[in-house]
């Protein structure tokens, strides 16, 4: 029983950092409906960001983490520009190929500059957050997790129903010619969607470093492991990320804990495809009705 | 036989055979024959070994490039799985071949077979999936072969691999570069010559239309779900196919080399080369090639280079980075692939001296 609730609660734990990983990535889709194979190398890129600042800059942790989120939504800002923008209204699968061009430029960056390795950040977070349940533990990195993707999922949720610039983005995401038609700077939304996003994720990147440590493979894995994730949440509800990420969590732990530990890396993939094949949207995800 | 002409200047075709023609002009049909003679004829004779080793890797690239070709670039279905259904007919034919015995000629087809088999229930979901939901789905298609081809150790031998017995034919061996020379590069032949031929017939006319708009086609009376299995079979029987080529030419096989990175190269392949372009693969698959060539020569040579090893850089990751810039420039520059470079070239001299 204690096996089974330690299990629980490190799958909960895992989800969640799935699901705030996967946070930018449904912020892209659901403005520009560009499915982003770059996404693992944002986060990484956001991590050894803040790893060089604080490490090599020597800069507070206050200050290296909010240039971090500066100088990402910038680079966000930068990609949308440069390689997305003259590729709006072109096939699906220029966009997908562009973003895996990209994903291979930043990777092959990151190792030039950084190199494979294993990097950690200095501790910093407060022992307070530790966290005893009886025979439970939850380490503070998890708390703070969970403190996190709460706080980023109120703000998201608040972004998108109140402000203007988030109601132009869903309506951006609905129907692009009928935001264009009704006023909406829609090359304008696509720039700070990506921006945002590309915060997002580096945030997400600094999260999984604080955790894992920061090394390019696995963070670029991460970055795959989202499309379960999404695919589960449904590819445009940011709320049902955060709820594909805790059951694909939950199912890799569970797996990992009473199956086998090969098989805990695939069984994401295969509930991937049965779920698609039976929803083929997604549990959460909006039935696309089209006309020919 | 055809008049003897150049390009005509403008579309004067007046009947469906002419539309279908694969050779507009007997110039066109008699520089093919001209290229394949001194392809066959000088190519082995007079080049390195090292050289005939890129040139074998190619033909047999190519051949799986023109497979996803049909299904990515006529078919319209994106699929992220192609590494690994190269990779399940390498692991067939090496299985075929030192469990049952098979003979290298009934072994290669049969890894296309068996790969085709695995393509169409991997194909299943684009019955109700399209677009960016079936390139996860084919994603998650290459993790779950991955993972098989790795854990099935009693039948793959897991990470240990598979060595394989030369391919012999009436009692003569097939070994070196120059043999496989002949034997990939015949079977690249007849491979592409099927494969254009496919696409002047009602499949080929059903995929295209499919690829339009599938709801249109479907309104038109092709059975999309049935057409696009067939294109998932075909497009994985060059894969396996081409697989099985590989394991005879590459010896010993490992699980290793069939990743998701695989499948990108051959996605950049098709996309590099020309989109619903069947020689458009094969100029993809060399230019690929040639790329990991120079890449892999540079980056050697930069490493010993005084000045980069002492400060301390490691040059390797320089070719992930160039391989993605070649994708991303493509698409941005020219989304149409060498093929339509290799268009214009032509048409240049055509229309000289108005060329544009």
């Amino acid at each position: 029983m204690e096996f089974f609730l330690q299990l629980l609660v490190n799958g909960v734990c895992v989800g969640l950092l799935y699901g705030i990983s996967a946070m930018g990535f449904v912020m892209i889709f659901k403005a520009s409906s560009v499915l982003n194979f770059a996404h693992g190398e944002l986060l990484a890129l956001g991590a050894f960001f803040f790893l060089s600042l604080v490490t090599w800059g020597k800069l507070p942790m206050a200050v290296s983490f909010l240039l971090t989120l500066a100088g990402c939504f910038v680079l966000g800002f930068l990609i949308e520009k440069f390689f997305l923008r003259p590729l709006i209204g072109e096939k699906l699968i220029f966009v997908i190929m562009l973003t895996v061009g990209l994903a291979a430029m930043f990777k092959g960056l990151i190792l030039l500059i950084w190199g494979g390795n294993l990097h950690t950040y200095p501790d910093f977070l407060p022992p307070s957050l530790e966290i005893q349940l009886g025979a439970i533990y939850i380490a503070p990195v998890y708390s703070a997790t969970l403190v996190i993707s709460v706080i980023f999922l109120v703000l998201f949720g608040l972004f998108f129903k109140k402000s203007s610039q988030g109601i132009y983005m869903r309506s951006v995401a609905d129907n692009q010619k009928a935001a264009l038609s009704l006023g909406v700077h829609v090359r304008r939304v696509f720039a700070l969607s990506w921006a945002i996003a590309a915060m997002v994720a580096c945030m997400s990147g600094i999260v999984l470093g604080i955790i894992n440590g920061v090394n390019v493979h696995d963070l670029s894995a991460i970055g795959l492991k989202v499309f379960p994730v999404v695919i589960l949440g449904g590819l445009d509800s940011i709320g049902g990320a955060i709820i594909g990420g805790i059951i694909i969590g939950l199912l890799e732990t569970f797996t990992g804990g009473y199956l086998s530990p090969s098989l805990r890396d695939v069984v994401p993939y295969i509930v991937l495809v049965f779920i698609l094949m039976v929803k083929p949207y997604g549990l959460f995800g909006l039935v696309e009705i089209e006309r020919v | 036989m055809k008049k003897l002409s150049f390009h005509p200047c403008g579309n004067y075709r007046e009947n469906y055979a002419q539309e279908l023609s694969i050779f507009e002009t007997w110039f066109g049909r008699v520089s093919l024959g001209v290229f394949l003679l001194i392809l066959f004829g000088v190519a082995p004779f007079f080049l390195s070994p090292y050289l005939l080793y890129i040139l074998n890797t190619i033909g047999i690239l190519a051949i799986a490039a023109i497979g996803l070709n049909i299904l990515v670039g006529y078919t319209g279905q994106i699929s992220l799985g192609h590494g690994a259904f190269f990779g399940v007919g390498a692991y067939a034919a090496a299985i075929l071949a030192t469990r049952l015995d098979v003979p290298f000629y009934l072994s290669i087809p049969a890894a296309g077979f068996i790969t085709a088999l695995v393509g169409m229930i991997f194909g299943i979901p684009s019955g109700r999936l399209k677009g960016l939901y079936l390139t996860i789905a084919t994603l998650a298609g290459q993790f779950i072969i991955e993972y098989v081809l790795i854990q099935w150790e009693s039948l793959t031998k897991g990470t240990m691999g598979i060595t394989l017995p030369g391919p012999s034919i009436l009692g003569w061996t097939i070994a070196g570069d120059k043999a496989f020379f002949f034997l990939i590069f015949i079977c690249l032949v007849l491979m592409t010559w099927f494969a254009v031929n496919i696409m002047r017939s009602k499949y080929g006319r059903a995929f295209i239309a499919i690829r339009d708009n599938d709801r249109a086609a479907e309104g038109m009376g092709i059975p999309i779900f049935k057409y696009k299995l067939l294109s998932f079979a075909i497009s994985s029987f060059y894969a396996g196919f081409a697989g099985a080529l590989w394991a005879y030419y590459m010896v010993s096989i490992t699980t290793e080399p069939f990743n998701l990175g695989l499948s990108v190269e051959f996605i950049a392949m098709v996309i590099i080369g020309g989109m619903g372009n069947i020689p458009g693969a094969i100029f993809g698959a060399t230019f690929i090639t040639i790329l990991n060539e120079i890449l892999r020569y540079t980056t050697g040579v930069l490493m010993n280079v005084s000045v980069i090893t002492s400060m301390g850089l490691n040059m390797a990751p320089l070719r992930e980075f160039v391989f993605g810039l070649a994708i991303v420039l493509f698409i941005l520059l020219e989304p149409k692939g060498l093929a339509e470079l290799w268009r214009i070239l032509r048409s240049n001299f055509r229309l000289w001296p108005f060329s544009y």
